[in-house]
């Protein structure tokens, strides 16, 4: 065990764990940052996928060491209300269905649009392709994309 | 309806099978008991469904389980409809385990709509009745003189007004009418709209609960060690590797395996990682897929008679066109996106369950069974579900979480891993189909023979067979809905110690596609068009007809509408794709679906889908629509890409490296058009597969 200073959606918190333990546990188990799903543990479902310093990552492969002194950014850190066009976009098409891979489709989708203000079909296959959904919300995620991209033009 | 005088208040309850056509009467009987039951649901509460806050807050307590579905929305638009109240007022919960108030509580085979619809809006209308009568009586004036709307009871002639919140109190303590009055279909404001989820907020900025969320005060978190034979046992095991590591608290053994109780997941991983066990291999530690193949192939012949009309054989001696296939299907992994949990905490007088289930009342008495403790000393929390499709019905982690906490004298979370959930039985079963058609000059099926060999769901739950027959396995083969003169169609159980369950669809999924399959090559055999071929062979179903020729026009299927095939006809597929065509009735409901299909480098895209869907009437099409998607991706990964592999005894697939399933790219168009001309509402969860 040791102590881990971290930054999490803007705030310091400092956790006392093994270096080895993935970010996911310690976001689930130690912060209590439930948003962050747990679906593989192998990097191939992206349901725990959050913000390091901006860019995609996997909670479940990132261990605690290695994110130290990097912005964490959770699906609980997106916003305050909802207000984060993806999430407008995501209400108004109502993707959710079990809900369970949503936070990840929702990061993946903040970090797409940040790259990519409007991004082509392929693009969002290329972003979206990795984030699994079993219930089937594609359609809806890919309409939700393209509606957050209009929102952002206007 | 039973029209006995209320004590104190009337409850409402069911009575009445699964399925549609449910009776809806008003049990009288231990009212006191059940209205201590209801009083326990909080203050305002008007019935088992509705609560009402001064703060004109109206919470909705559903007893079916949301699991992506869409039915708290759907529940809750019942409600409202007939209550009265704004939809920016509505909250859902799952309402505890309570067999006295809301019956057996089981959330599958497509039935809550089919067994909610009455019974929401009485409940609703119940409710605003008695609203409504407690404002009369503060004014008063008869209740005659006042209406609801929009959350509030009004006095027509003063224009005075409450609203649901400053009347909710009072009019909990009033008799609930045991037969209100219910709005004409015309009048629905809620009901055939697309209303919003309820649940898309807090599943889009990540505050919905799911079980593997939830935290109790002293909880450990624990995995359990399982055999990795199906069939096999704990033979001997060392704890202490897992004990010396960090943050592992105990290690005991239950029925499943050894438990590691840890701190949290990370800990209880490394703990489990370096357990030392030996294991038993039982009698299956050998057994492989071509293994179960050759014991399936041994078993076809011997199956028990599921339906048999006319005489086969004979008819297919006569005929000079014979056909004869062979279909496999694999046993398949639910894969819910959250793996299976629950949290557990065994007291010496009480037992509180927190997950999500697909069936609370199993879940209750599943626990009382292993604490002793009475029923209703079981507590179930239901939490949202990520995913179920069948697989939360089965509750096996909930008995696991129970006898964990029982033996650790501490609450747990039980976890499962990836590869715990994947490998751990409980599949959609493999079936083994050999198939014979004969065909008449005309091309048309004259004989048609299926054996099957499929495992039994009855048998793996322990329950029995009907007939020697497990009805489960054999949905939509033994009713095959063809005009076929002679029909042969059996059923074999092949013994493997594989748990198997029900998975989306149950043997619809299976059947389904080898019964259309072979169709489709009797159709080419007797070189016929398949769509012209099927609704020559529909007369008996006009539903199943007018889906089928729905979606075929649709989609443009050559000749489609007038279901004569015109192949001279230029075709509107793009070049190097092709149509295929399905009809089926399951659930309530008829669907069908054109899917147009391409081979790109080998491999098969689905671009497409086309699907017509016949559930009698909508309550939210925008749901249906979502199901009818979700169904076809949940059917195409299985199609593409779906396969639990028997390897040495065990599932050889640990996780969606191996049991890839549909993303994002492969994602087809999927087009749905409802067809709304019935009164019979039918399921839609499930059809869409």
């Amino acid at each position: 065990m040791a102590q881990y200073s971290l930054t999490v959606n803007g705030m310091s918190r400092t956790v006392d764990v093994p270096g080895d333990t993935p970010l996911l546990w310690v976001l689930r188990d130690e912060l209590d940052l439930t948003g962050t799903k747990y679906g593989c543990g192998t990097g191939q479902c992206r349901s725990c996928t959050v913000h390091l310093d901006g860019e995609v990552a996997y909670a479940c492969l990132v261990t605690v060491e290695s994110v130290e002194d990097r912005e964490v950014l959770t699906i609980e850190g997106l916003s305050d209300d909802l207000s984060h066009p993806v999430q407008q976009a995501w209400l108004e098409v109502d993707v959710p269905q079990c809900g369970w891979c949503q936070p990840g489709q929702v990061m993946t989708a903040a970090a797409l649009l940040a790259e990519h203000p409007s991004p082509t079909d392929d693009q969002i296959d290329e972003w979206m392709s990795p984030v699994l959904c079993r219930c089937g919300t594609y359609s809806r995620i890919r309409r939700a994309i393209h509606r957050a991209a209009l929102g952002g033009d206007r | 309806m039973i029209g006995e005088t209320l004590s104190r208040r009337g409850f409402l309850a069911v009575s009445g099978g699964a399925g549609a056509g449910l009776v809806l009467g008003f049990s009288l009987v231990g009212c006191d008991r059940r209205a201590e039951a209801i009083g326990a649901l909080g203050p305002g509460t008007l019935n088992a469904w509705i609560r009402i806050g001064t703060d004109d807050t109206v919470t909705f307590l559903l007893s079916e389980s949301e699991m992506g579905q869409g039915t708290h929305t759907a529940l809750a638009m019942l409600l409202a409809e007939e209550l009265d109240v704004p939809w920016n007022q509505i909250r859902t919960e799952h309402a505890p385990a309570d067999r006295e108030l809301y019956g057996r509580q089981s959330t599958g085979g497509s039935t809550s709509m089919r067994t909610n619809y009455e019974r929401m809006r009485v409940a609703g209308a119940s409710a605003r009745q008695m609203l409504t009568e407690a404002a009369a009586l503060r004014w008063g004036v008869p209740a005659s003189e006042c209406s609801a709307a929009d959350g509030r009871i009004a006095h027509r002639a003063s224009g005075r007004v409450f609203t649901f919140g400053e009347l909710a109190d009072e009019a909990a303590t009033l008799d609930a009418p045991e037969d209100p009055m219910l709005k004409d279909a015309a009048d629905y404001r809620l009901i055939g709209t697309r209303v919003r989820r309820l649940d898309s907020p807090s599943k889009t900025d990540g505050s919905a609960i799911f079980g593997m969320d939830v935290k109790v005060p002293g909880m450990l978190t624990a995995l359990v060690a399982r055999p990795p034979v199906f069939g096999g046992s704990v033979r001997r095991f060392d704890p202490e590797p897992a004990l010396a590591v960090p943050g592992v608290r105990k290690v005991v053994e239950i029925p499943a395996g050894v438990v590691v109780a840890a701190d949290g997941f990370w800990a209880a991983k490394t703990g489990r990682d370096a357990l030392e066990i030996e294991w038993t291999p039982g009698e299956f530690g050998d057994a492989n897929d071509a293994s179960i193949l050759d014991r399936c192939r041994a078993l076809a012949n011997d199956g028990a008679v599921v339906r048999s009309d006319g005489d086969v054989p004979a008819a297919s001696d006569a005929s000079a066109t014979r056909i004869e296939a062979e279909y496999r299907a694999p046993f398949l992994a639910h894969a819910t996106m959250e793996p299976m949990n629950c949290v557990a905490d065994v007291r010496s007088d009480e037992c509180e369950i927190w997950t999500g289930t697909q069936a609370q009342t199993s879940a209750q008495d599943i626990a009382a069974r292993i604490t002793g403790l009475p029923v209703d000393k079981v507590l179930v929390h239901t939490q949202m579900l990520g995913g179920g499709f069948g697989r939360r019905s089965r509750n096996d982690f909930v008995g696991d979480a129970v006898e964990a906490s029982k033996a650790l004298g501490a609450p747990v979370k039980l976890m499962y891993t990836r590869e715990d959930d994947m490998r751990g039985g409980s599949y959609r079963p493999l079936s083994y189909n050999r198939l014979l058609g004969a065909l008449d000059d005309e091309g048309l099926p004259v004989a048609w023979e299926h054996r099957m060999v499929s495992p039994s769901i009855l048998l793996s739950l322990g329950a029995g067979l009907r007939d020697g027959v497990d009805p489960t396995a054999t949905e939509n083969a033994g009713d095959l809905g063809y005009a076929i003169p002679n029909i042969h169609v059996t059923w074999a159980d092949p013994g493997l110690p594989v748990s198997v369950h029900f998975w989306r669809a149950v043997s619809n999924s299976q059947n389904i596609w080898v019964t259309e399959c072979f169709l489709d090559e009797l159709a080419a055999a007797g070189g016929r068009d398949p769509l012209e071929y099927r609704l020559a062979l529909l007369s008996g179903h006009p539903r199943r007809a007018r889906a089928l020729r729905l979606a075929a026009e649709k989609a443009g299927w050559p000749g489609g509408g007038s279901g004569r095939a015109q192949p001279q006809q230029a075709s509107p597929v793009a070049e190097g794709r092709a149509m295929g065509c399905a009809v089926a009735e399951c659930f309530g409901s008829v669907v069908a679906q054109v899917a147009e299909v391409e081979l790109q480098d080998g491999t098969v895209h689905v671009p497409k889908v086309v699907c017509a869907i016949d559930c009698g009437f909508a309550i939210n099409p925008d749901t249906i629509e979502a199901q009818m998607e979700s169904g076809i991706v949940y059917g195409l990964s299985a199609a593409l890409y779906g396969r639990i592999s028997i390897e040495n005894g065990g599932a050889a697939e640990g996780n969606f490296d191996r049991y890839p399933i549909v993303r994002m790219r492969e994602m087809p168009v999927v087009e749905t058009h409802i067809i709304a001309e019935g009164d019979t509402l039918g399921g839609i969860g499930e059809v869409g597969l």
